[in-house]
């Protein structure tokens, strides 16, 4: 019931409060009520057609490069 | 997809486990719960139980919204899609869990009840809208990622004065369940991987008190399996280092504070409801909440005065045990026996999010279990 997916920003539509996302090659209208700020090229977690919050960009970076020092210490 | 594979690759899982392996002592178990029934399918479906050594169980919580909602309550909804001429709205987990004398909402339409899967709450604002001549309830369930949502529609019902549309509330709260279960000491466990989206909406800081009054090691982690994996080698670091505190894995959507904009939404619709029955927890205080007096109009309960319904529960359906993290589900009697995911006897092997379903799809084949991991490196 918690589960979110990641979806990407194709356009958005301001004064109706939402956007088009695209997710795998399919795109949805969804609402971007509870969203303070979204970019077209925004990565958003989707969840029951709201976008429930914008993926920060530099914190996955940072995420996946704990994961890569990770394989580097083991290599 | 992006956000998604990254976080999905066999390579560095064997890697992460074998931290796991090196940072696990031997000489003592670890009993981590997973509050979210969607980590429990990532244990199951990524195979990580069989990555991690024997000695750290993974005890799985009452995070699976359709499953600690009592029968009651199901049924009080299926009186009012019978008795009333209502279309009732829902997600479709709810759809096939047992309410009373093996009743559910999906039986209930089969004998022609108005019941209705929807996808997004705005789906039963739309379908109020092209039925001006009927009363629409929306049956709500969830915790607090779902809740604003249903917030949002609320405010959306009252500036539009839909007057066909109402809500049937129940909506539950996390902090509130884990601080219970951690109260009662029943599932004795060592450190909890903490909710994702609930967490993306309410921030990691929900977390401190409980963290800090059970001196409870907590690690909100994200839902892919290296992430499940990297918060589970931070709950052992805390552990084995004697420290409790809330460590944050899922930084990409949760911070400190969470999503504050949802919070304001939620305190402007909704307010605390003195009690709330779950199932396996029995009624707790302050745990759930119930639409504010300023949108009492859209009330279901109270527009229809429905009236809470006691239901016994199958008695031989060990469902509150295993909520608790008491119980496995291999356990219960009923298990892969009378209770399979086509005919359910509890609710915890209805949804895609209950514990024993998880067992059921994926734990019998434990043997081959974590190949799919390995097929994907």
């Amino acid at each position: 019931m918690c589960l979110a997916v990641p979806a990407r920003v194709v356009s958005l539509d301001s004064e109706a409060e939402s956007a088009v996302v695209e997710l795998d090659g399919i795109q949805k209208d969804v609402s971007t009520v509870l969203l303070d700020r979204v970019d077209v090229g925004d990565y958003v977690l989707l969840h029951v057609g709201f976008a429930l919050e914008r993926i920060d960009p530099q914190e996955a970076e940072n995420t996946l490069a704990m994961f890569a020092e990770m394989r580097a210490a083991d290599a | 997809m992006k956000y998604l594979d990254e976080y999905r690759d066999g390579a560095t899982a064997r890697i992460m486990a074998e931290a796991i392996r090196a940072e696990a002592d031997t000489g003592r178990t670890y009993r981590l719960m997973e509050f979210c029934g969607g980590h429990t399918h990532a244990i199951f479906r990524y195979g990580i139980q069989d990555l991690v050594p024997d000695n750290l169980c993974f005890v799985h919580g009452p995070g699976c919204p359709v499953c600690v909602l009592p029968a009651g309550r199901i049924e009080a909804a299926i009186r009012l899609a019978e008795g009333e001429d209502v279309i009732l709205c829902t997600y479709a987990d709810l759809m096939r869990v047992p309410a009373g004398k093996k009743d559910s909402l999906h039986k209930a339409k089969a004998r022609g009840a108005d019941i209705r899967m929807i996808y997004s709450a705005t789906d039963a604002l739309g379908i109020a809208q092209a039925n001006p001549d009927r009363q629409v309830v929306f049956f709500a369930i969830g915790f607090e990622t779902t809740t604003p949502p249903t917030a949002a529609v609320l405010k959306i019902a009252r500036a539009m004065q839909l007057n066909n549309f109402s809500v049937y509330c129940n909506h539950v709260q996390t902090p509130p369940a884990m601080a219970h279960i951690l109260d009662s000491g029943e599932a004795q466990i060592d450190g909890i991987l903490g909710p994702s989206h609930v967490s993306t909406i309410i921030g990691s800081r929900a977390y401190a008190d409980c963290s800090g009054r059970y001196a409870m090691p907590i690690v909100i982690a994200g839902f892919e399996p290296l992430d499940v994996l990297a918060s589970t080698l931070m709950l052992l670091r805390q552990i084995n280092q004697g420290r409790h505190a809330v460590e944050n894995q899922y930084m990409r959507v949760v911070s400190e504070t969470g999503n504050q904009k949802a919070q304001a939404l939620m305190d402007e619709t909704f307010e605390p409801r003195a009690l709330f029955e779950w199932r396996g927890l029995g009624v707790l205080p302050n745990s759930a909440v119930q639409i504010r007096d300023g949108y009492s109009q859209f009330d279901a309960e109270k527009r229809f005065a429905m009236q809470g319904v006691d239901v016994a529960e199958n008695k031989g359906c060990i469902c509150p045990a295993v909520l608790r993290g008491v119980s496995r589900p291999d356990e219960c009697r009923l298990f892969g026996t009378a209770c399979t995911p086509e005919d359910p006897k509890g609710a915890c092997m209805v949804s895609s999010e209950g514990a024993c379903a998880a067992w059921y799809s994926y734990g019998r084949r434990s043997a081959s279990a974590g190949t799919a991991m390995e097929a994907r490196s």
